[in-house]
């Protein structure tokens, strides 16, 4: 039984579950190091999923679709940027307030272009990496290890070089130091000649083209298809993800591969255990609160997250 | 220091922000009407003359705003505790089912213990749906904004398996439209534990009132609902405490209130207001459960509660607007043969949210400028 | 005539509901030490603001060197080697030494990346360069406030700065580590740098300053060379009138212990030992002073007492009552009243009304209370009484806190506190921030209350008014007392050591 369960397509799909998070759980890094607390990822992956879908199959180019996805997540990341940095709004409300948005706009356009709220997938990414050897021909290992990690949708692989760029991006360069320093102490970075709008209007913007190529993997990619409600609260575990993993983009990486896993593995136990489906369904959320709860005391936010940057006070 | 009359002006114009965000939105919305290539004009005219132009739309629109109190209570009460409760969804559906359970498992009682009983059983569901994220945050300090969202998630699921568990066979109409693919659903409630609609109160009064016409009593119980919740919070010791703690933790703390017990009731009673939703969508229309993903009413409080500055009087005023844009939209888009979806009316909230926020912002500047002069 | 390095002409800058700067003309010469004085809100720092970029003033004119500059925002400021050390400290807590010191101005290498190792060494140099020992890899929030203060100099000389702002530097210090800041700057004269020294200290201006400019209420009331001038005189200009530097306390008649602490520990907000086997009494009476430079477990011990932090171990008795870990609630309605240090965050409610404010803590009992509502005439008339005693302004109960000036919302807390009789009242940093006017009245309340025999726990940052208030003087280091002391016999100097653990690990192995 135990092989059954993990084997080499477990762990493949445990990658292709956490890419989405990932994702959107290194946006959430962004755009909160930087002092902005970004609850509209969930919408901002709606959104994302949608324009991947409505473009592909538009240009029947799933590039073109990928590339839509992060502009229209860049676009909802400049509203929530205008909303809550040059307005100073509620930094929830604002995010609040973009997943509502995205939850009506999605259904409107699949209405208005398509007729109907499921809309298909016309044209797929390739596969990129090592073509799959048939099962018996050759070895088992070296064939697991290409299903497992050279086998894959090109998003994949752009995943983990992201999350290496993010990762040399924040800890080594000047940009990457004046992020860290605007969330913890803006007054600080200000007096220090650091232009605390534009650093906070560039995060929260990659956040939402972040948020953004999530949806598109989770449209394109995943599920083949758009259908309304689809990033099913993924905006929100990938939050959990990033606290879990101290807000690093090395840790969140870590913790939504924790979520993948868990899925899989969900997923992989409705076979073998007698559990209703809907438990099943239940586990990614309830994973997120049990990581949440464990991450307390043991993951300090950013001091000035939250706060709207005032330079004169009075 | 005096401030001169011209200074209340712009007080006025603080109280009254959340109408320029409509008619911005409204604005917007023309836009995009245009856009699509329909008349705004012919849209909006439609929208509101069959809302708000006779008896049956006014009952139209209170049916559909009933439902919008109670989660904007929800989101305002946990709101003036500091919290973003933005679990009504969820706290919906738990106290919805289990009154629905109690309506249709207990049929032998009389309509004066089981119609109590029912209300009772929605607010508790609701009510202990969102002691959950409320007991969290109090021992652990977990942010309710996410365990909210996923409690919604697993409500979702939760619902759907027991639904299963109850499963009764399709209606005769629906055999008869020759439905197929079934959505799940329970048997009905007892007659005992339904809602009269308000067409016999009118009917008894005289007054002309289809007798379609889905408005009923819930719609009373959720004004009862905002007067209990005005109550509380300005004119109780308990409201008194919860207020304290969402203005200032460290200073109600320091003034010997404990913050965890009134983040706890808090979302406890908010989330009660949620589950009596389940008044009016059970025991007032469908008089059963019916399996769906998100209704969007526990989403559209939030809005609703923003709109109405989070005060009660505000939310039942919110409430009704969203009920007229809500009906009205339906109209259109009956009207125009579906070339304007009702979704128009979901991204037209979303705005209104959105420059609520903003023409607060934008007011708070102007009075800071206006003192800055004097 | 002296070269002029800085001169500002003229400068109007408004606030809602406040001018800070109304046409302020300020001129600085070339290597001198200025010191710039005036009480809190006299709208020195809103001047150095402008100055440095971080506020724009509403008219007025900026020569640097003679020439005209109109500074839009820090880079512009740093740019005409301008350097500024903030009264709280600009620096990131997480971040480490060398991090904060290079931030806004990294070194680069391959033109992408910082250079570490470049900007270590730099930092080093300049540590060097100034006789400081910095480790430059070590995190802010590890290192002392002292360290700190080093760190932000070496920060504004990475810069390159000519003119040095120094905004209330000795306010975090102990009276040994200002001597050290003050050899400090004067070795920075020597090198050419132009200091401006903000102050409200009146002896730190005669032993460092050259000229003294002196601001009250938003403008310039004097410039005046040191050494013409005394104490007394650039007293009177900053307040308005004389000011009485001694406050008439009448002779000390303790009576019985009120409030007994036995060996008590507790710990800090980040889990580590704050307050480390404390033991002290307090009579009827009396007012006991803890002197002690922030953070050595005063906040912590206050908190313990008044139940709002658990005790490790250890006892708390009021008049042989055991009150340890008792919630808040229940200690007050022991009669603990308690000031607290933190006025905006703990001790006001900004957006109560003056009536809701002055029953925080009586909100659920009678007769502000009953059965399941609130009584608003009572509270009405509560709030009303209590307006008229203690002279809050402006006199409606229905004003917001946030809209009342920092003295009247400290008398609205002081006014809470006092009334009802407490047995015992815990005062923290009662005046930090007042203006004279309101630091007197304080002053005359706590002294009241004592002379009407209640017991009286004092903590204060500031030397002068822990000597002139207290009957004895306890001091805490490292969260333990380490002496206690008898304010006719004692002085700033001692204290201060005692403060700075200096001669307290003398005493402690005489004592062994």
């Amino acid at each position: 039984m135990f092989g059954d369960i993990f084997n080499a397509q477990f762990v493949a799909s445990s990658i292709r579950v956490a890419i989405p998070l990932a994702l959107a759980g290194l946006g959430g890094v962004f755009s909160e190091r930087s002092g902005v607390i970004n609850i509209g990822l969930e919408g901002m992956i709606l959104s994302g999923a949608f324009a991947a879908v409505a473009v592909t199959n538009f240009t029947q180019n799933p590039w073109a679709g990928v590339l839509g996805a992060i502009l229209v997540g860049i676009l909802l990341g400049l509203i929530h940027a205008i909303t809550c940095i040059t307005f100073k709004a509620n930094q929830i409300v604002s995010g609040v307030a973009i997943n509502l948005f995205s939850s009506g706009i999605t259904v409107f356009f699949s209405w208005l272009l398509f007729g109907e709220t499921q809309i298909m997938v016309k044209s797929n990414l390739p596969i990129w990496g090592l073509p799959l050897p048939d099962i018996g021909e050759g070895s088992t290992f070296v064939r697991n290890i290409i299903v497992m990690f050279a086998h894959h949708s090109p998003l994949v692989y752009l995943t983990i070089v992201i999350f290496i760029l993010a990762h040399l991006i924040i800890y080594k360069t000047p940009f990457g130091l004046r992020l860290r320093s605007v969330g913890e102490y803006p007054q600080a970075a200000d007096t220090m000649g650091v232009n605390i709008i534009k650093m906070r209007y560039i995060a929260v913007m990659t956040s939402g083209a972040l948020a953004g190529l999530a949806g598109s993997f989770l449209s394109l990619e995943q599920a083949h298809f758009f259908v309304k409600e689809m990033s099913g609260g993924r905006g929100f575990i990938a939050l959990a993800a990033m606290i879990f993993g101290k807000w690093t983009p090395l840790g969140t990486a870590g913790a939504a591969l924790l979520f993948g896993f868990g899925e899989a593995l969900a997923m992989r136990l409705q076979g073998v255990l007698a559990i209703p489906v809907q438990f099943i369904h239940m586990v990614p959320y309830l994973l997120a609160i049990f990581v949440l709860v464990s991450a307390i005391g043991r993951a300090t936010p950013m001091a000035a997250v939250g706060i709207p940057y005032e330079k004169e006070i009075g | 220091m005096k401030i001169n009359k011209k200074f209340d002006y712009f007080v006025i114009l603080e109280k009254i922000t959340p109408l320029i965000a409509v008619i911005f939105a409204l604005l917007v919305g023309a836009i995009v009407i245009m856009l699509i290539g329909e008349d705004p004009v012919f849209v909006y005219k439609t929208l509101f003359s069959n809302a708000i132009g006779n008896r049956d739309g006014w009952g139209n629109v209170l049916f559909r705003a009933t439902p919008l109190i109670f989660t904007g209570l929800t989101v305002a009460f946990a709101f003036r505790c500091g919290l973003f409760n933005i679990g009504g969804e969820g706290q919906m559906y738990i106290g919805t089912f289990l009154a629905t359970w109690v309506g249709f498992t207990f049929t032998n009682l009389p309509a004066f213990i089981l119609i109590p009983l029912c209300i009772l059983t929605a607010a508790a569901g609701g009510a202990l749906w969102a002691a959950v994220p409320g007991i969290l945050k109090a021992k652990t300090g977990v942010h309710e904004v996410i365990v909210t969202i996923m409690m919604n998630w697993i409500a979702a699921s939760l619902t759907f398996f027991l639904v299963l568990k109850f499963k009764a066979p399709p209606t005769e109409a629906m055999i008869e439209a020759g439905v197929k693919q079934m959505i799940p659903h329970t048997s009905e409630i007892a007659q005992a534990a339904r809602l009269p609609r308000l067409y016999s109160i009118f009917k008894f009064l005289n007054i002309d009132f289809p007798a379609y016409n889905q408005v009923n009593v819930s719609f009373f119980i959720a004004i009862g609902v905002a007067i209990l919740a005005y109550y509380i919070l300005w004119k109780t010791n308990l409201g008194y405490e919860i207020r304290a703690v969402g203005y200032s933790p460290l200073a109600a703390e320091y003034g010997g209130i404990s913050v965890a017990k009134n983040i706890i009731l808090a979302m406890v009673i908010s989330g009660a207001f949620a589950g009596l939703v389940g008044t009016n969508e059970i025991m007032g229309f469908k008089y059963r459960w019916r399996q769906e993903l998100f209704t969007g009413l526990g989403f559209n409080g939030i809005a609703v509660a923003l709109l109405g500055k989070n005060h009660p009087l505000g939310v039942v005023l919110a409430a009704i607007l969203f009920g007229i844009l809500n009906y009205g939209g339906a109209i259109v888009n009956i009207y125009t043969a579906g070339r304007i979806p009702r979704e128009l009316i979901m991204v037209l909230q979303a705005v209104i949210v959105i420059f609520v926020v903003i023409s607060d912002e934008v007011v708070k500047r102007l009075i800071r400028q206006r003192r800055k002069i004097l | 005539m002296p070269e002029i390095a800085l001169e500002m002409k003229n400068i109007t800058k408004r606030f809602p509901l406040v001018v800070a700067n109304d046409k302020v003309s300020f001129t600085v010469y070339k290597g001198e030490i200025h010191a710039l004085v005036g009480e809190n809100g006299a709208g020195k720092s809103t001047l150095m603001s402008i100055l440095y970029g971080l506020y724009q003033a509403d008219s007025g004119k900026i020569f640097i060197n003679g020439e005209k500059v109109s500074i839009a925002n820090p880079n512009v400021a740093i740019n005409l080697k301008i350097g500024m050390v903030h009264q709280h400290f600009m620096l990131v807590p997480p971040l480490t030494v060398t991090e904060n010191i290079i931030l806004g101005m990294e070194p680069k290498k391959n033109n992408i990346f910082i250079d570490m190792e470049n900007a270590t060494k730099r930092v080093e140099e300049l540590s060097k360069s100034m006789g400081f020992k910095i480790d430059s890899k070590a995190k802010i929030e590890n290192i002392s406030v002292g360290i700190q203060q080093r760190v932000e100099i070496i920060k504004v000389l990475y810069r390159g700065a000519e003119i040095l702002v120094m905004d209330e530097p000795t306010a975090v210090l102990t009276p040994q580590e200002v001597e050290d800041l003050f050899e400090i700057l004067r070795s920075l004269k020597k090198q050419g740098k132009t200091i401006i020294f903000i102050t409200h200290k009146l002896n730190e201006v005669k032993a460092l300053s050259d000229r003294v400019t002196v601001m009250r209420r938003g403008k310039v009331v004097g410039v005046k060379d040191t050494k013409d001038t005394n104490q007394e005189e650039i007293a009177s200009l900053m307040v308005g009138r004389k000011v009485i530097f001694d406050i008439e306390k009448k002779p000390h008649s303790p009576g019985k212990t009120a409030l007994k602490v036995e060996k008590l520990k507790a710990l800090s907000n980040k889990g580590l030992p704050a307050v480390k086997n404390i033991s002290f009494e307090i009579k009827e009476g009396e007012i006991l002073g803890f002197a002690g430079v922030e953070g050595n477990g005063q906040t912590e011990l206050v908190e313990v007492i008044t139940g709002l932090r658990p005790a490790s171990s250890g006892k708390i008795f009021l008049y042989d009552h055991d009150i340890t870990n008792y919630s808040p609630r229940s200690i007050r309605e022991d009669k603990i009243a308690h000031i607290p240090e933190d006025r905006k965050q703990r001790g006001i409610i900004s957006n109560y009304t003056v009536a809701e404010n002055l029953i925080l803590g009586s909100h659920y009992r009678s007769p502000f209370n009953k059965g399941l509502a609130l009584n608003f005439t009572a509270i009405n008339n509560h709030a009303n009484n209590l307006i008229k005693d203690f002279d809050i302004r402006p006199s409606d109960k229905d004003n917001f806190l946030k809209s009342l000036s920092g003295g009247n919302q400290q008398k609205v807390i002081v006014a809470r506190e006092l009334y009802g009789e407490p047995k015992l009242l815990i005062a923290a940093q009662p005046t930090r921030g007042l203006d004279v006017g309101s630091i007197e009245f304080v002053h005359q309340q706590i002294l009241n209350e004592r002379d009407k025999g209640k017991a009286i726990l004092l903590i204060s940052a500031d030397l002068e008014e822990i000597l002139s208030l207290s009957d004895r003087i306890a001091v805490i280091y490292e969260g333990e007392i380490v002496d206690v002391l008898d304010p006719k016999k004692t002085d700033e100097n001692e204290i201060g050591l005692l403060m700075t653990g200096s001669t307290a690990n003398k005493k402690l192995s005489k004592a062994k």
